[in-house]
């Protein structure tokens, strides 16, 4: 079948390029075919969408475990299978296995790949071994290990085909993210924020491996891969040298602004979008200016890397809110205008909605009440501060001063959100978001740098919102008017990436291990079952043998199984307090295992 | 084991400050290695009996904390906290409570000598196995936790004793002059 589609391609290419319009094409054709799951987030517009609706808000409570795979590793297991046609492909966090399994041979290991890397590479990891998942492309599958090394596998037989190194786990690079296949190109970001890495997006020729462009955060202009004339910020030209004149001296060569979340791609417009990560260090006086362009939502020609626009969100930031969280790519009318829209969910607290054609601002709000470090954002056009955050200088750690705890900040340094992945809904237009609900104290000092040593500069504690004993939320979101629709409280934040489905269903994963699945409209809990440790995986659909089925990673660990484990405190409240935020450690274990279901036949 | 933390045993020019502390947890791990040093930390009682330039030291000559009866902590154990928090637990865990990846340092150091916990953080350890990969970075030559050392001990020793509790230690003592000094010169500021 898919021979057949490479063949009627290649004759209606003829002259073009060969390998690069046909792997896109595949891969575009591939992804609206419902039975499969072909990139990390199902298409390329990140929506985490199915059209799959064999189950329904009505039939979903009669869901059963129909089987599970142990992946043999202990570690927190983030990201999420994929699945074309028979084959499954799952990947582990370090030392980054994959399985490939025959889902119509009662899930038969095909091959199993295997790297080997020093271990060293591990405590150089800021948070936990995780891996995000592998992406698929010209019959290979691309894995980003531990290392930085971009393997390419033969999605038939598991042999490595090339592999090239994206950075230095020496000065702390390293690999926690997934791929992205565009053309003939496969991208990757990069690991590092706590290291001061300068990060970047890179795009490599999926048949050798060879690199193609390589577009840093931060940097001289040649670096960034920018036109000071053509790549415009909120509508107007950046300018020259606009990030390097926001940085002391060289300090943004150890500048951050990495790259490990997640890749979103619109072929019509040939745009490839990602955000960038915390500028380094995290002690925000010792890096004067707005460090452009850690925190910043890029929008790049997918060809070239060349930037088409940017908007920097938290601009010299002073709590950690890195810029990586997806940008969901939908279209939408707005005020009775068809529109190309990105929606993202920042760290910050703020969710924004941009035209993603030419990076116009339309909606910046709170999606959760009690972000409190910021008014909101300057909306107005002529305003010299526009699209600025207004920081509240009680919560504002620069203000406060080095040596000095700034307390009661909303969101705590993991954000209202995380990497874990939104999804949207075109039927009921509503987007699905797993969020923390974490406040913290801060307190920035002065670090200096070492080549492959942590770059940290703060002293950070955290715990629920003052008066509150819940630490997640799963919230249905409205992008055009910036409004939470409705909202179930969680013990634990929600670590787990959504799926939104046909059948009216969305499901996630909580701390403690249970899949749930909610009604798309009400938000009503209709079904949910406890996996064998904590999920901080995201929740896959697919469609073997005409049975839709359900399948998510369990695995406690990553960023939440730092803080959660030992359970948050309330420094509020004294030590009395902190039997009532009971520990995650009292509900689950370590464990790494893929559970999968389906309706009863 | 006096010698080990007696700064006036180690030659006097600033510069080679990191160094001398690179030297000193380098001849730590000699004793660690060697099993020269297994005295663990509950067996010996905590008690400061001595202080000198605000740093307290219990019977035996190791470093400890100090908490007065209104909760006031010496200057160590509140720099500790702060330094931990930085440096540590984005492993370990908060308050040394530890994570789903490394263990509880408030448990370790109950068994762990003084010179044990020196070595280790200087040099790493590797715990791989077919079901675990845990693996320690050596920080011995990252500044940020090498100028500090005595600072994490001292801190961590307090959380294994149950001195201080898991938020911030909410009074200090001042900083002391002496420990600004040794600081200074040893993370090269001027």
């Amino acid at each position: 079948m898919r021979r057949l589609l490479v063949a009627t391609c290649l004759g209606s290419m003829a002259a073009f390029a060969v390998g690069s319009a046909v792997a896109n094409e595949e891969l575009i054709k591939m992804s609206q075919n419902p039975k499969d799951w072909v990139m990390p987030a199902g298409d390329y517009a990140n929506t985490r969408y199915s059209k799959l609706n064999q189950i329904t808000a009505a039939n979903v409570g009669k869901l059963q475990v129909a089987w599970t795979f142990s992946t043999g590793v202990l570690r927190g297991h983030e990201g999420g299978p994929l699945i074309i046609g028979n084959m499954m492909y799952v990947h582990t966090p370090f030392p980054n296995k994959v399985y490939a399994l025959d889902l119509s041979k009662d899930q038969q290991i095909v091959w199993k790949y295997e790297p080997k890397q020093d271990p060293n590479v591990i405590p150089v990891m800021c948070c936990d071994t995780v891996n995000r998942g592998v992406a698929y492309g010209d019959g290979k599958i691309f894995l980003h290990q531990a290392d930085t090394t971009l393997v390419a596998l033969d999605a038939k037989t598991g042999k490595v085909e090339w592999s090239v190194k994206n950075g230095d786990p020496g000065k702390g690079a390293t690999g926690t993210s997934a791929p992205l296949v565009i053309k003939d190109k496969v991208l990757i970001g990069i690991s590092g924020g706590e290291f001061g890495v300068q990060c970047h997006v890179t795009a490599y020729d999926i048949k050798s491996g060879k690199q193609v462009w390589r577009a840093y955060s931060e940097g001289p202009d040649d670096q960034l891969l920018v036109d000071p004339e053509k790549t415009t910020d909120l509508g107007k030209p950046i300018g020259k040298d606009s990030s390097i004149k926001t940085w002391q001296g060289d300090q943004w060569k150890i500048g951050g602004g990495c790259t490990w979340g997640w890749l979103s791609y619109d072929p019509a417009l040939n745009m490839v979008y990602y955000g960038s990560g915390n500028p380094s260090t995290w002690n925000p006086k010792q890096r004067p200016g707005d460090n452009k362009w850690s925190m910043t939502i890029f929008a790049r020609n997918a060809d070239t890397g060349m930037a088409r626009w940017v908007y920097q969100m938290t601009p010299h930031d002073e709590w950690d809110y890195d810029g990586v969280n997806e940008m969901i790519l939908s279209d939408q009318q707005i005020n009775g205008t068809e529109r190309k829209l990105l929606t993202h969910f920042d760290r910050n607290g703020l969710a924004y909605t941009m035209d993603r054609v030419n990076g116009e601002l339309l909606v910046a709000e709170k999606y959760d009440p009690k972000v409190n470090w910021t008014t909101g954002v300057d909306m107005n056009k002529s305003s010299p501060t526009y699209g600025r955050p207004k920081v509240v200088a009680q919560y504002s750690t620069e203000q406060t001063g080095e040596d000095k705890n700034t307390k009661g900040i909303c969101p705590a340094a993991l954000g209202t959100k995380d990497e874990q992945p939104a999804a949207y809904s075109p039927d009921t237009q509503l987007f699905y978001v797993p969020t923390n609900h974490v406040c913290m104290d801060y307190e920035p000092f002065k670090v200096s740098y070492t080549a492959g040593q942590p770059y940290v500069g703060a002293t950070l504690s955290m715990y629920p919102p003052p008066g509150e004993s819940h630490m997640g939320n799963f919230i249905a979101w409205d992008n055009k008017t910036g409004k939470i629709v409705w909202s179930n409280k969680e013990q634990f934040s929600v670590w787990s990436g959504a799926l939104a489905t046909a059948g009216g269903v969305v499901f996630y994963g909580t701390l403690e291990g249970y899949l749930k699945a909610v009604d798309a409209k009400t938000g009503k809990e209709l079904y949910k079952f406890r996996t064998p440790s904590g999920i901080i995986g995201n929740v896959t659909t697919y469609e073997q043998g005409g049975r839709q089925y359900i399948a998510v990673l369990s695995g406690v660990g990553g960023w939440a199984g730092i803080g959660l484990a030992a359970g948050l405190t309330d420094p509020t409240a004294g030590l009395g307090a902190v039997g009532g935020y009971a520990a995650l450690s009292n509900y689950t274990a370590l464990g790494g295992s893929l559970t999968v279901f389906a309706l009863p036949q | 084991m006096d010698w080990l933390h007696a700064p006036e045993h180690f030659p006097t020019n600033p510069e080679d400050n990191l160094l001398r502390k690179i030297w000193f947890v380098g001849a730590a791990m000699i004793f660690a290695v060697s099993g020269g040093i297994t005295l663990a930390a509950d067996a010996v009682d905590p008690t400061a009996v001595k202080s000198e330039d605000g740093k307290y030291f219990d019977k035996e000559g190791t470093p400890t904390f100090k908490v007065a009866p209104d909760g006031t902590v010496d200057w160590y154990t509140y720099s500790g906290y702060r330094r931990y928090h930085s440096e540590c637990h984005v492993c370990h865990g908060p308050d040394g409570m530890g994570s789903t990846y490394a263990p509880a340092l408030t448990d370790s150091v109950k068994t762990m000598s003084y010179g044990d916990f020196v070595g280790v953080v200087a040099s790493g350890r590797k715990n791989v196995s077919s079901s675990q990969e845990n693996v320690m970075p050596a920080l011995g030559d990252n500044p940020n936790v090498a100028c500090y050392m005595d600072d994490l001990y001292i801190y961590l020793r307090a959380r294994a004793n149950d001195a201080v509790g898991r938020v911030r230690p909410a009074k200090k003592e001042d900083k002391p002059d002496a420990y600004t000094e040794a600081e200074n010169s040893c993370m090269g500021r001027k």
